[in-house]
């Protein structure tokens, strides 16, 4: 007598806690094993660019925070830059100093949750406590320079918006300080950890060539052995006179990129401090009054402040017809803002690049013959937000 | 190709008749061609050794509803080797059908999806064109200028039906597009509604 064997359709998510979001993904199992994996994206789909090209360049700005809600400032970053390159408008050197200093934090918001994550999808509580700790300190770094703790609109055209409150440097140098112990803590409960090694080492393997088929970036692709880091490569604002080092995986496996993002976060913390020391007293936004608004007290004085703020504040400023993609290194890889403008206030087209998306894609490359157990540590090693997937 | 007027030379000398017109400006090349030599274009600049864009960035449309070949493809590209940025595009018209990038890129996979699901341009041979980031049964393509931003239908949870409903949308007050540019008209729609009824009067 012969059995009929059918494979098991299993839907994973989009209610799932170890779907870090809304993942609804479907997976094709015979018996324990992984066949074939279809992720259906798009639950957190808010049209986004859609909204952007309805709004002014000003406007546009928070709809950045809200992709990748995770690191904010990191996107806003890409989109402040293309604007300014499309203006040719330089950015004053403190504001560059302190987009950088906010970045790399951005970056280890980022990358603590990320990995702190992975480890209580493989089974280990306390990370995740311990790591929030330090994102709450972060975020409170946001709010004090923003005003918000994730939802900062905070970078603009031609520099930030605001100068730092007084106080705030010294406290992000104490963080500095204590920090990196945190790191070592992190490092003692997993890197050498057996149980999160047995389920992170050789799970979920990429090689080089396929790194770069599949449109990786970030540390999905310097996990896998490619040095190649935006900040380096293609240094924009600041980075050139910063010197930090990039961290580079060998084996392409999930507890490479694990590593890659514990070592980044060295790097971040060094980077910050440079920041921290190189920082001078001086503007934190370009004078053009065209695109940057008035102080308060010019406002009251003075005529022409009150006709930019009006004109800012309703039509706002105009950008020559031009094309441009920019991209940064974002915590996930590869952010970029492809950027078209027609002469107005507003962009005509604006295309978000999110590294997540691209990643989250070779999932059914990844997992393939992967046992089902193995589906959180690979989705959670591939670093994705669906903030910025869905867009 | 170390700097980006080398390879504006090498790609135009190359590929000669394929290339519609070459530029370089913000440090990235920007490239134009005609929609049949697609294929042939990117196996170029993917395996010549001068040139080794490995990379599919993105890819992308920007709709011109105005023009008779209304929608513009871009896809961004990238060498890791040599550090540079190309920006490829052509013009199709609004029902052509055009080459899928799978086979070279299969990163090009969602990306195409992305593209059908918001403009709606078709690729030929894509394994698995669906939609991807609208909703199951959207109907529209969204990112079309002619698209409205409030969309068509709104959802609800609808308590005789015990079920979400999909609806039309009604709002209080639409979405106001504001004329800067001649304050003391108004704005457009209302400009029109006072022409109307002086029409009447």
């Amino acid at each position: 007598m012969t059995k009929k064997i059918k494979n098991l359709n299993l839907n994973f998510g989009p209610q799932h806690p170890a779907a870090h979001g809304v993942l609804r993904l479907i997976l094709e199992l015979d018996g324990e094993v992984v066949e074939k994996a279809d992720p259906h994206i798009g639950l957190l789909h808010r049209g986004t660019e859609k909204l952007i090209e309805n709004k002014t360049y000003m406007q546009a700005v928070p709809y950045f925070d809200r992709l990748d809600y995770v690191a904010p400032m990191n996107q806003e970053h890409a989109f402040a830059l293309a604007v300014e390159k499309i203006l040719d408008i330089d950015v004053p050197i403190r504001a560059q100093f302190i987009r950088v200093m906010f970045c790399e934090i951005g970056r280890i918001l980022s990358h603590i949750l990320n990995v702190t994550t992975q480890a209580l999808d493989v089974g280990a509580l306390t990370p995740s406590l311990w790591g929030f700790e330090e994102r709450e300190t972060l975020m409170t770094f946001y709010e004090r320079a923003s005003g918000s703790r994730l939802h900062a609109n905070y970078f603009r055209a031609g520099g930030v918006h605001q100068d730092l409150p007084a106080g705030l440097e010294t406290d992000i140098a104490k963080f500095c300080e204590t920090f990196p112990k945190i790191i070592n803590d992190l490092e003692n409960l997993l890197t050498d950890n057996r149980i999160f090694k047995q389920r992170n080492v050789d799970i979920g393997v990429v090689t080089k060539e396929d790194a770069l088929d599949y449109s990786f970036s970030g540390v999905m692709i310097r996990g896998s052995g490619v040095p190649w880091d935006l900040r380096k490569s293609q240094p924009y604002d600041c980075y050139n006179q910063l010197e930090f080092k990039i961290p580079v995986g060998k084996n392409g496996d999930c507890y490479d990129r694990y590593l890659c993002r514990i070592e980044e976060m060295k790097e971040s913390v060094k980077i910050i401090k440079q920041c921290l020391s190189k920082m001078e007293k001086g503007p934190i936004k370009t004078f053009d009054g065209k695109i940057t608004p008035p102080s308060k007290k010019d406002i009251k004085q003075s005529m022409e402040a009150l006709i930019h703020h009006f004109k800012l504040f309703t039509e706002g400023y105009r950008v020559p017809e031009d094309e441009i993609y920019t991209a940064v290194e974002a915590p996930k890889g590869e952010f970029g803002v492809y950027l078209i403008s027609d002469g107005s206030s507003k962009p005509y087209k604006c295309k978000i690049r999110a590294p997540g998306f691209s990643h989250l894609q070779s999932m059914d490359y990844l997992i393939k013959g992967h046992m089902l157990a193995d589906v959180p540590a690979v989705l959670g090693s591939l670093d994705i937000v669906f903030g910025e997937v869905d867009r | 190709m170390n700097n980006l007027i080398d390879l504006e030379k090498k790609i135009n000398s190359e590929l000669g008749t394929k290339i519609n017109s070459s530029e370089i400006k913000h440090n990235q090349i920007y490239i134009e061609i005609d929609s049949e030599d697609l294929i042939d274009v990117v196996l170029f600049v993917k395996t010549n050794k001068d040139t080794k864009f490995r990379q599919l960035i993105d890819i992308t449309v920007v709709d011109y509803p105005e023009r008779s070949k209304r929608f513009k493809i871009v896809y961004l590209f990238l060498s890791h080797e040599f550090n540079q940025r190309m920006i490829l595009s052509y013009d199709i018209s609004e029902n052509e059908v055009i080459a899928s990038l799978t086979p070279i890129f299969p990163s090009a996979n969602w990306m195409e999806r992305e593209v059908f699901d918001m403009y709606g341009v078709s690729f030929k041979d894509h394994p698995d064109l669906r939609r991807i980031l609208t909703d199951y049964g959207f109907e529209g393509h969204p990112l079309r200028k002619d698209f409205p931003l409030t969309g068509h239908t709104e959802v609800r949870y609808s308590e005789d039906q015990k079920k979400v409903v999909n609806e039309p949308v009604k709002l209080e007050q639409n979405y106001r597009n504001f004329d800067y540019e001649s304050p003391w008209e108004g704005t457009k729609y209302i400009k029109e509604l006072t022409d109307n009824n002086d029409k009447k009067n």
